[in-house]
């Protein structure tokens, strides 16, 4: 079969031809409605952004949805702590697949200024698969609207046939971070949190300290 | 103009002998066991009313516990009295509550419980506030130290690479978990219980009118599009009607005051931006006052009036922008609050001019402030502050008489002022009850005693006198950045000497306030003397306003309880600092 496909004469101009792919994403990239959903500081930019100035209504991108279920894109926008990350990643678990995450700000990216308090998680992506990190404290809106485009180049170029959420199988949940004890557990680690307490001579203070080439 | 302190000594330790313990520097260290009785006392027969701040302070032997009290009586307005009790056992630290005396205390004495660990005799609710039940020992103690810890002062050795340290390691590197956490010996995962605090849904059956009915829990936030951030509230519902409420704060607790104990005095500007976003330059304004009243600096002319115009332009934003979210909740939906924003829009081009940066400034120094303006810039602002004019008078248009608005608002939450005073609520909130109490009025800083303005109020306190107060508000602070702006001085310096990497603070501790947009935004610096503070305490006026959040919703409809919630105006950078 050949790829290649006339258009006859008198509907030139009113038939465009394109994959399915690319129209899927097409379709997609200018209808992603973001989470209403604000962290700390950088919020008050992302609403700045979603403001008149900036507008990112432009992009379709000014529903934003206050249920994670009607969310497509949730923006990270603020420090991460421990009492509130549990929260963040149920919210996520919550959201309806094909889903994105923007890691906006010093903060959600990596802990940013506050990153040496106790209740401060150094970033979003140890719970949660990151698709773009905005930097900046705060980043301009015009940063972050950098940001959104990345991800729509990013939707645009995944393929119908290859996207995880068509598939078989269901997509693993984030592990939600527990909290109650003296601080978060991250249950990936639960195992070894164990361990540790049992063993003789027990070590299971953070504070110990890695070989200098672990 | 200080307070009279010997006065207040004599008279104090006639009506309880012995009562004041000491007196060390301009604060009076009273008995901690008659601290109930002497509290009453301050506030029926001295006049204290109002009580503003309480935090702690640990020093290696013994650990204090500060309290600053004012009078709303016009004759006694103005300076107040510090005074703090003493706790020399730091394993088992009690202290009297003062809750029943004062209201104010009882969010403020749940901090010092959560940060220091001293426990407040007769307290009714005294569980962790920012923090979490099970977290292990209280931070702010000297000797506490987090997973993260590296030294006690910045800047730490680690951000020096050479020589010694030729591959400094980040942090996850030093800790085994590569994350910050760390878990006592001993810890098991297994015997605790790490499920969530969420009370149950329904309470038990009870009969109104003999009809059995079942109160319900709502949990709102923290991921709530109407609680201005991560604001966590539990309310209690009979029908739609609130029968209780439960805030529930910290999960915006980033640790200022830790890491603020650890910076440098210039280090700390940046992020006292972070603390009320919405309106970052007023808290530098704050913090830079608090440090040159303990330096006993003078600040040149023109810094002085650039100080005191970034300051009222960020007031007028702040007011604007809580009036658009105010909208919001009331069911006008974004249209207030992207006509807010586009004002924000111009202030803030002339702020990213004047500091480089368009929201986190950084602008004030200790001692004046970062840079100075062009006259170009001085013409362009007075566009801004003619337009914003302008734009008060659009915004009363279409706001002030819109009756579903006045029928959401009017009666909604009000409160009177004598109650306020006694949750410690301050700023707008107060004066629309009534009380005409502005700090720029009554302990004056800066330059403001030099201008013509108005301290405006009105009467019940709702909701919508609220608005009306924070329009009124943004009227008198263009009235001040008009004549700020025709009385600049043209040229002279911006900053008193030259702009020092560090400042050393002499020994000693105050508690400085200032009028910020919110409310009395307070520091309580201690220094020893070193480039970096002792003890860094932020007062801050959105965490005590939310005290009085219950007792304004009760009897409401749920739907209003969002109304007063947004319109004693939050911000949770500052509330969970
Ligand atoms: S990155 Fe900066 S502006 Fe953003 S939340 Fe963190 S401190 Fe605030």
């Amino acid at each position: 079969m050949s790829d290649e496909i006339t258009v006859p004469d008198e509907l030139k101009g009113n038939v465009f031809i394109t994959k399915l792919s690319e129209l899927y994403g097409w379709g997609r990239k200018y209808s992603l409605w973001p989470m209403f959903f604000g962290l700390a500081c950088c919020a008050i930019e992302f609403m700045a952004a979603a403001a008149a100035r900036f507008d990112t209504g432009r992009w379709g991108m000014d529903l934003a949805r206050a249920s994670p279920r009607q969310a497509d894109l949730i923006v990270i926008s603020g420090t991460v702590t421990k009492k509130m990350v549990p929260k963040i990643v149920t919210l996520y678990n919550q959201m309806a697949e094909p889903k994105y995450v923007i890691s906006m700000g010093a903060c959600a990216t990596g802990g940013g200024p506050f990153k040496e308090g106790y209740n401060v998680v150094s970033g979003i992506d140890q719970f949660l698969p990151v698709d773009v990190y905005v930097p900046g404290c705060p980043p301009t809106p015009e940063g972050l609207i950098a940001g959104y485009m990345a991800v729509h180049e990013k939707i645009q170029n995944e393929r119908i046939n290859d996207v995880p959420w068509y598939e078989k199988d269901p997509i693993p949940k984030a592990p939600v971070p527990l909290l109650g004890g003296p601080d978060l557990i991250d249950p990936r680690h639960m195992d070894e949190i164990r361990a540790r307490v049992r063993a003789p001579q027990s070590a299971a203070v953070g504070g110990e300290p890695e070989k200098e080439d672990a | 103009m200080a307070i009279d302190l010997g006065a207040v000594e004599a008279q104090l330790s006639t009506a309880f002998p012995g009562a004041v313990v000491e007196r060390e520097g301009d604060w009076l260290v009273l008995d901690r066991d008659r601290l109930p009785s002497i509290a009453t006392y301050l506030r029926d027969e001295m006049g204290f009313d109002f009580l503003t701040h309480v935090s702690a302070s640990d020093y290696a032997d013994h650990l204090d516990v500060v309290y600053n009290v004012y009078s709303t009586r016009p004759e006694l307005q103005g300076p107040g009295l510090s005074f703090k009790v003493r706790v020399p056992d730091r394993v088992d630290a009690r202290v009297p509550t003062v809750t029943t005396i004062w209201k104010s205390a009882n969010f403020q004495e749940r901090e010092v419980w959560d940060m220091f660990g001293i426990h407040f005799d007769g307290h009714p609710d005294l569980r962790r506030i920012l923090l979490w039940e099970g977290f292990e020992g209280h931070p702010l103690r000297k000797d506490w130290h987090e997973p993260y810890y590296e030294e006690d002062n910045k800047p730490f050795g680690s951000r020096w690479p050479y020589p010694e340290n030729p591959r400094p390691r980040s942090a996850e590197q030093r800790v085994h978990w590569r994350a910050n956490v760390q878990y006592p010996q001993g810890f098991d995962p297994e015997d605790w219980d790490l499920g969530a605090d969420y009370p149950p849904l329904f309470a038990p059956k009870v009969e109104i009118n003999g009809i059995d009915t079942e109160p319900v829990y709502l949990n709102v936030g923290p991921h709530h599009p109407s609680t201005h951030g991560v604001f966590r509230m539990v309310v209690g519902l009979q029908g739609e009607t609130v029968t209780n409420l439960t805030p529930v704060v910290g999960h915006l607790h980033r640790n200022h005051e830790k890491i603020g104990e650890r910076n440098l005095w210039n280090g700390n500007i940046p992020y006292t931006d972070r603390l009320d976003y919405i309106s970052p330059m007023y808290n530098e304004f704050a913090y830079v006052v608090a440090v040159e009243r303990m330096l006993g600096k003078e600040v040149p002319e023109r810094a002085e009036y650039l100080r005191v115009i970034m300051g009222e332009l960020a007031r007028v934003v702040n007011h604007l922008l809580t009036i658009g979210f105010q909208f919001n909740e009331l069911g006008a939906m974004m249209t207030p609050m992207i006509y807010a924003f586009t004002e924000r829009e111009h202030v803030l081009d002339l702020f990213e001019e004047a500091s480089g940066a368009r929201m986190m400034h950084n602008y004030y120094r200790i001692g004046g402030v970062y840079g100075d303006v062009s006259d170009e810039w001085l013409a362009r602002c007075r566009k801004v502050v003619s337009r914003l004019d302008r734009k008060i008078d659009e915004f009363e248009t279409l706001l002030t008489d819109n009756e579903i608005f006045i029928s959401r608002s009017r009666g909604v939450g009000a409160m009177s002022w004598q109650e306020m005073v006694n949750y410690g609520v301050t700023g707008p909130v107060l004066r629309s009850a009534g009380l005409s109490y502005d700090i720029r009025r009554v302990e004056p800083y800066s330059i403001y005693e030099s201008f013509d303005f108005e301290v405006p109020t009105y009467e019940t306190g709702d909701v919508y006198d609220r608005y009306r107060q924070r329009i009124a508000e943004a009227r008198q602070s263009i009235k001040i950045l008009k004549q700020a702006l025709n009385r600049i001085p043209a040229t002279g310096a911006i900053m008193d000497g030259k702009n020092a990497w560090n400042v050393k603070v002499p020994d000693g501790e105050l508690y400085s306030r200032v009028e910020h947009p919110k409310g009395e935004l307070g520091f309580y610096l201690v220094s020893d003397g070193g480039t970096n503070p002792y003890r860094y305490h932020v007062r801050s006026e959105c965490l005590i306003n939310l005290a009085a959040l219950e007792a304004m919703s009760v009897g409401h409809l749920l739907a209003d309880a969002i109304v007063i919630l947004g319109s004693i105006d939050i911000t949770l950078g500052e509330v969970d600092r």
